[in-house]
């Protein structure tokens, strides 16, 4: 037990900076909170020391007696949840303040629910799965109220009571997977009878306690996806939740989401046992209604944020696609599927990110999250202006950005996978959501600025991080073999 | 660069463009007109792998290069270019912005006719719509914003099917999975996950929303009118050329059987477009609506040629994009040039501009006659070799054609009698001729151009030959 214990260092290193942080806000004065800020990615930054000193030491294994794993796929979201983390503390330094005396427990429960998701992703035991879900829940549905105005106490108690049903759901899915299997470990290394092993014998006799479990868990994380049936919680959140907030939900709460449905279903379920083409199915499914529903809300929305709450969902329909196209294979081994994933939500997290952080630079000074208000914003505020076009062009999927790739490889998974009805509604989503995301790019650049005044400029260290994902969605679309590579060998230890 | 110095954008721009013209020249000029002949018509390749099959899955080369067609394309894309940034000299408004999107739309377009591989050629696709998207919007004039999105919507959802088709295509190709059009042409396609006629369906819709085919062209006469001029002359000059490209180096080349099957459907769709073109083209009382309609009637002739699957009646077609380019490119700067001083498009207003724009009224009159087909000038011979390439495989659709002819003949001689030789009115007394530097050149140069072709059509079916002799070979 103790022998792995460093395996488990760096969501150590996480958890103890949060209760750092808490402490240290009892000492730091008012105007030096942002010390707390730094402390945070101070911390961070140790976690992802460590976790690079366990890769170069080749420390990958699984411990905990099959109930955590250190592998490619949880170190790479690792990465990403540390990665996320930080750019959001940093660029929340703006908007901070607004958190008045909150601000040690803002930074502390942003540390806490990074490490659950660090933990999901690492987690391969359904009770850890479970107790990791719940530590990032209850630090979200926290976050979601901190500012404690009437439209972030309404958005935070739809969240919590909603996500409460989830989590009920999610149980009881995981109650039906013990029963048939006796044991809560997903895969077991010493032989011991697992739930993947159960299902791989393919008794035909649990087939049906199986669906209902899958249709339960699906559901459950469904909620976390934010995958059309399951989220009329996205767009109130992400309009009621301070900024800095809904860009995390947007991009670490649905990447932990994803990669634990990866590891149930792809590694628990398996794609080529008796019940592989049922999920797979579900899933195709999930993903048309997700995009068809969330593009079409998304037309009408008159608030960007509730925009991008209604895009995440068509977002997240196309992470879908990739669930349901697993079974395609390159060089005979990697899921091309499952690492489109694992590569989309990579690009989309920068993309993402850089369109919150954007529209929190523009919007703490206008103070209105209205498209309207964005009219002539090219010359009021050039930067977030340039860093939101890019991102949002990124998400629709034109080149040159990482959107494109990571479109044209999943399509071609789907492609590959037969699912060729899939991909037909999955670009003529593109097509719809061209038309507000470019709504957006047409009030900044196209409506007049006359009589407007120019924004007070970001801090260096918001721009900085703008500039640096606006790179990121550049560099991944002109030169994207590093991450696809790194994505393949991710998904891989699943093969 | 400073704001005050907007001037300067011009200047960087016409540089640009001239240097890229000359570059696209001395290219023609060491272009091997035997190659076609030999094992691979493609020169200038270079190729760099982007994205590895071994890696992705899927093979994604930087393929670039060009055969007799490409180059002919590209040859017209730089020339129209440099065209449209001198007729672009006299806009005031965002200068600097406005000749950075022309000149990303020049990338996008030298793109699309110099790709050799699926993906790449979609990706220059793609790159073009954000460039003319705004073009449109912040500098036209009219129901600009209605016009620059109705283009986009037709745009993207046609290249969304293109996407699927390329997918499904690259996915079906034998053994190795690739995008690449030379070893995709040389390969046979099947045992794909749609049958094939499916895929040419896709690929065809958006390429026809892009040449335009009736009765996917109604995005056109709008994004034409309510374009700036040195806009709609890229739009009428090259865009359009884009799908006709396209349905030569793709549809034809790489699903020969499938053409075949489609071809009678095709022709039929052209003579439709040919006809209906003309006789709306006809009842137009706006230029610019008038010359954009016409561009759907000429671009039937294209598809024509394309549909009869022979060697005459592709180069035709292919010699008729080209003089199209020229042609209609010529219309609009001329188009724009009375507008700019008239204000008004409305050919029931104008009248009698020969009197005080003799300059204006002949070049005009001389694109006319070019366009209706006139001998010696550049039309002429491109829409011969298409009815005579056309005409023993698809007589009727060949023949219903050629009264588009005399429509075309109609609705130019009728609209250069009423604004030109009507009776001079008090109105337009004071209007002074095309008399700026930057008009008068490319009048100039695009007038001589059509000549040349018109006397010499070699001098570009020469060059031609080569790419569509190859094509032929695959059918």
């Amino acid at each position: 037990m103790l022998a792995s214990l460093d395996r488990f260092g760096p969501e150590l290193a996480v958890m103890a900076t949060a209760g750092l942080v808490l402490l240290a806000d009892l000492v730091v004065p008012r105007r030096h909170k942002a010390w707390l800020a730094g402390l945070s990615v101070a911390g961070l930054l140790a976690a992802a020391l460590w976790l690079v000193i366990l890769v170069l030491r080749g420390r990958q294994a699984s411990f905990f007696d099959d109930s955590m794993a250190l592998d490619n796929f949880s170190i790479f979201f690792i990465f990403l949840f540390i990665a996320v983390c930080g750019t959001v503390i940093i660029a929340s330094l703006d908007y901070a303040p607004r958190f008045g005396s909150h601000q040690g427990e803002f930074f502390a429960l942003m540390l806490l629910a990074t490490s659950g998701m660090m933990l999901l992703a690492g987690a391969r035991d359904l009770v850890t799965i479970f107790v990791s879900l719940e530590l990032t829940s209850i630090s979200q549905f926290i976050l979601a109220g901190l500012l404690r105005d009437d439209k972030g106490s309404e958005a935070a108690l739809k969240y919590l009571l909603l996500g409460a049903i989830a989590s009920a759901v999610i149980l009881y899915g995981m109650a039906f997977l013990f029963g048939i299997a006796g044991t809560t470990r997903l895969v077991t290394t010493n032989g011991a009878p697992s739930i993947a092993s159960t299902i791989a014998a393919g008794d035909a006799g649990i087939r049906s306690a199986l669906i209902l479990s899958m249709v339960f868990l699906a559901a459950g994380f469904g909620f976390k996806m934010a995958v059309v049936p399951f989220q009329m919680w996205t767009p109130d959140v992400y309009q009621g939740a301070p900024t800095p907030v809904a860009a995390f939900l947007s991009v670490g709460s649905k990447a932990a989401a994803f990669a634990v449905v990866l590891r149930i279903f792809y590694e628990g379920f398996g794609p080529n046992t008796f019940v592989g083409n049922d999920w797979k199915e579900m899933f195709a499914i999930l993903a048309a209604v997700s995009m068809c529903v969330g593009n079409v809300m998304a037309l009408r929305q008159t608030n960007i944020r509730r925009m991008l709450g209604y895009s995440s969902v068509a977002q997240a329909g196309n992470f879908l696609v990739g669930l349901a196209a697993i079974s395609a294979l390159t060089n005979g081994r990697t899921s091309l599927g499952a690492s489109g994933v694992v590569f989309f939500l990579a690009t989309y997290a920068f993309t993402n990110l850089g369109a919150f952080i954007a529209v929190m630079a523009i919007s703490n000074r206008t103070d209105s999250d209205e498209i309207a208000d964005y009219a002539g914003m090219g010359r009021r505020a050039p930067i977030p202006a340039a860093v939101l076009l890019f991102c949002l062009l990124s998400l629709t999927g034109l080149p040159p950005t990482a959107g494109f790739i990571a479109k044209v490889y999943i399509f071609n998974a789907a492609v590959q996978a037969d699912l060729v009805w899939l991909v037909i509604v999955a670009v003529l989503n593109t097509a719809v959501s061209a038309f507000y995301y470019l709504g957006v790019a047409r009030q900044m650049y196209l409506e007049t600025a006359e009589g407007l005044p120019t924004l007070v400029r970001a801090p260096w260290a918001t721009q900085g991080i703008l500039v640096v994902a606006a790179m990121g969605v550049l560099t991944f679309g002109v030169y994207p073999i590093p991450l696809i590579e790194a994505a393949q060998r991710a998904v891989n230890v699943f093969g | 660069m400073p704001r005050e110095n907007d001037g300067h954008a011009k200047w960087l721009a016409l540089i640009a463009t001239v240097a890229v013209f000359a570059t696209s020249c001395v290219l023609v000029i060491n272009f091997d007109r035997g190659a076609g002949v030999s094992s691979s018509p493609f020169q200038f390749v270079s190729q760099a792998t982007w994205i590895d099959a071994g890696i992705a899955g899927f093979d994604v080369q930087f393929h670039m290069g060009v055969d007799g067609l490409g180059i002919t394309m590209v040859i017209l894309t730089t020339f129209l270019f440099v065209v449209a940034t001198l007729v672009s000299f006299s806009v005031k408004l965002r200068t600097k912005e406005y000749f950075t999107w022309i000149l990303i739309l020049e990338t996008a377009v030298l793109g699309v006719f110099s790709s050799l591989d699926l993906i790449m050629f979609f990706l220059f696709w793609e790159l073009e719509l954000l460039p003319m998207y705004l073009l449109i919007s912040v500098w036209g004039t009219g129901r600009k914003e209605y016009s620059a999105m109705k283009f986009l919507l037709y745009t993207v959802a046609g290249s969304a099917f293109m996407l699927v088709g390329f997918l499904v295509l690259g996915f079906s190709a034998g053994p190795v999975r690739t995008f690449d059009m030379v070893t995709l042409s040389q390969s046979s396609i099947g045992g794909s996950i749609l049958p094939l006629w499916v895929i040419f369906g896709f690929i065809f819709v958006a390429f026809a929303v892009k040449l335009p085919v009736f009765p996917l062209h109604t995005w056109l006469p709008d994004a034409h009118t309510d374009a700036p001029t040195a806009v709609s002359v890229i739009l009428a000059g090259v865009l359009l050329k884009m799908g006709g490209y396209g349905m030569l180096r793709i549809l034809i080349t790489l699903m020969p059987r499938e053409a075949h099957r489609y071809a009678v459907w095709l022709a039929s769709l052209a003579a439709v477009s040919v006809i209906y073109g003309a006789l709306l083209t006809l009842r137009q009382k706006d230029l610019k609506r008038l010359v954009a309609y016409s561009s759907v009637s000429h671009m039937g002739f294209v598809l024509l040629g394309i549909a009869a699957l022979g060697q005459v009646s592709m180069n035709g077609a292919a010699l008729q994009m080209f003089t199209h380019g020229l042609i209609t490119g010529l219309l609009f700067v001329m188009v724009g040039v009375i507008y700019e001083r008239a204000h008004t498009r409305n050919i029931d207003e104008l009248s009698g501009l020969a009197h005080t724009m003799p300059l204006t009224a002949t070049v005009m009159t001389l694109a006319g006659f070019a366009a209706l087909g006139l001998p010696m000038l550049a039309g002429f011979v491109a829409e011969l070799l298409v009815f005579l390439g056309s005409f023993d495989t698809y007589t009727v659709p060949t023949i219903v054609s050629v009264f588009g002819i005399l429509l075309g003949a109609g609705y130019i001689l009728w609209t250069i009698q009423r604004i030109f030789f009507g009776p001079p009115t008090v109105r337009w007394a004071h209007l002074p001729d095309a008399n700026a530097w930057w008009e008068r050149v490319p009048m100039a140069a695009m007038t001589l151009a059509i000549i040349a072709v018109g006397v010499r059509p070699s001098l570009v079916t020469s060059v031609l030959d080569g790419g569509i002799i190859n094509i032929v070979k695959a059918l």
